[in-house]
């Protein structure tokens, strides 16, 4: 070690970027992890080749995309069903993972509860909501109910988590003050607790939102409704035009919600309306393309 | 002055409370909507709770020789399709995200063509990007890892294109007026800024990879799904307690492990 440190001394003088070595082997050793793996995998340039012709072959059967109104008539209701079930779960989701998060709150809540609600939280994130739609599909049968249940659980993994962080970095100066003027648990809960964890709860819900909808797309592949079910028959049918005509439906309706929530952020973060928020957005992006034009010249 | 003495004063203009108040009637709107609308067969949800506590006694006592049998393989290959599909997307995002940095490519065209890359792969969900490269490649862990890769440069090279945006002109400014190349300028001024979060963001995408590579098996892109896909498919559920109990554990050592390298990096 000290020859080391002795020997970057001397080079410091001299070298301007000192080679670092463990970062090197560590380079080195993720290399021959990777050959390592493919050869596990089998994945050889050979099934790469092969792949390329097959999917030529898939891509052209996929376009045109079939949009025949019968099949647009399926999208809708598949598309509405999976939109009714990220609502549902959503709202279902967030009202749970209200309590559950405060309980896991270190700087409110004593250790014997904190560890339970912390389990049940790990245990609700760990598993992907495909896994949950399974369990529900067998508890509920098949259909939107499932689904509904699954979703609910992966919110609670998520948001309970996050909502529990954002109330422990909170300020306890006003926790403090609305405590020492004797005000209960549930009224330090409103007024010390809730105005300073608000907006984050806010761009949390939001973001589950938009989780919950791409997932919703697609628990329908073990049965729990939503647009998935049409999705993955297509599939075993090979009837890739309505795969195709799905997918750009699915890929619309998460970049319209996308857009969507992040103007609610917007609304209750920054106060912004809606023309404020349109300008706003012209004008940062006109003093970015002007900084950008700066540095270029 | 008797005026001034009764102005109001309101937190927000109409306008603000006026667009507040119809956000919080739509979602209502949209909550009665879809409770009024959603199909619910009451049939099925009496029985629930006889289901569920047939299912979970079916799950006890635990079929423990199923994990040297198949389990502990296809966990292998679930962690191998989760590491090599992170890293082949962080090879395939980081010059999407470059392109998509609006401060370090300065071209618009090429700006929206890498968002467009990466929206479309952020929307396509893993288990649907499965089921396309099961139709490239034929079913088995490429597909699986291909799959993770996509889905991953939506996630990886987003969150890199904006940290690059955050960078500090500062340094950029400097190396240019050195006269400095644009590689150089890059890999100088850019990149150890971005560096600490770019590989927080690879730990973070390996952590969701290793969850997401537990159930491309159930369309059969190799991994652990498949053990649990056979499993349900013979109905032994005391197997798939077996399959559900290692996905539960390995996911819980994959977060120690990420919040553990990332508060040493970090």
């Amino acid at each position: 070690m000290s020859d080391r440190d002795s020997a970057h001394a001397l080079n410091v003088a001299r070298v301007a970027f000192i080679p670092k070595w463990p970062l090197r082997i560590g380079f080195i050793l993720l290399a021959v992890y990777v050959v390592w793996a493919m050869g596990q995998l089998d994945v050889t340039w050979a099934r790469f080749v092969d792949g390329l012709s097959a999917g030529q072959k898939f891509l052209g059967r996929m376009f045109p995309p079939n949009f025949s109104a019968e099949k647009v008539e399926m999208i809708t209701k598949g598309l509405l069903e999976s939109i009714q079930i990220a609502v549902i779960a959503t709202v279902i989701g967030i009202g749970l993972s209200l309590p559950i998060g405060l309980l896991a709150a270190r700087n409110l809540m004593p250790p014997w509860v904190v560890w339970p609600a912390r389990a049940l939280i790990a245990v609700c994130r760990s598993f992907h909501e495909v896994v949950i739609a399974i369990i529900f599909v067998k508890a509920v049968g098949f259909g939107a109910v499932a689904g509904i249940g699954a979703l609910v659980v992966g919110s609670i993994g998520f948001i309970s988590k996050l909502f529990a962080e954002a109330i422990e970095e909170i300020s306890p100066k006003q926790v403090e003050a609305v405590r020492a003027s004797g005000a209960g648990f549930f009224a330090v809960l409103i007024y010390g607790v809730i105005p300073q964890v608000f907006s984050r709860f806010l761009g949390f819900a939001s973001y589950q939102f938009d989780s919950n909808l791409r997932h919703s797309t697609m628990i329908g592949i073990v049965g729990a409704g939503g647009i998935g079910g049409s999705l993955f028959s297509a599939f075993q049918r090979f009837d890739y035009d309505f795969v195709c005509a799905i997918l750009l439906s699915v890929i619309a309706l998460i970049v319209t919600a996308e857009v969507v929530s992040n103007y609610v952020r917007a609304l209750f973060n920054d106060n912004l309306a809606l023309l404020d928020y349109l300008r706003n957005r012209r004008v940062a992006k006109l003093s970015r393309e002007k900084s950008a034009a700066l540095g270029a010249s | 002055m008797n005026a001034t003495m009764n102005r109001r004063w309101d937190r927000f203009t109409p306008e603000q409370r006026f667009l507040r108040f119809a956000f919080y009637f739509l979602s209502v709107a949209a909550m009665v909507f879809s409770l009024k609308n959603i199909e619910i067969i009451p049939e099925f949800l009496y029985d629930a709770p006889e289901q569920l506590a047939d299912f979970f006694q079916r799950m006890w006592p635990m079929d423990t020789a199923y994990y040297q049998k198949s389990v502990q393989a296809a966990l292998i290959e679930t962690l191998n399709i989760a590491t090599l599909g992170t890293l082949l997307s962080l090879a395939m995002s980081i010059p999407v995200g470059i392109v998509a940095a609006r401060n370090v490519v300065p071209i618009k065209s090429l700006n929206m063509l890498a968002q467009l890359i990466l929206v479309s792969s952020r929307s396509v969900n893993t288990l649907v990007w499965a089921l396309l490269f099961i139709a490239i490649f034929g079913p088995g862990a490429m597909a699986g890892t291909m799959a993770i890769a996509f889905r991953s440069i939506g996630f990886v090279g987003k969150l890199l294109g904006e940290a690059l945006e955050e960078a500090h002109r500062g340094p950029i400014d400097a190396l240019t007026a050195t006269g400095a190349s644009k590689a150089s300028v890059f890999i100088k001024g850019y990149w150890p800024q971005v560096m600490p979060s770019f590989v927080s963001i690879a730990l973070f995408r390996w952590d969701i990879n290793v969850r997401e590579s537990a159930v491309l098996g159930l369309v059969g892109a190799g991994g652990i799904g498949m053990a649990m896909d056979t499993a349900m498919n013979l109905f032994r559920w005391d197997q798939v307690a077996v399959v559900l109990s290692t996905i539960f554990v390995v996911v819980i050592i994959a977060e120690i492990v990420v919040s553990a390298i990332r508060r040493r990096i970090i």
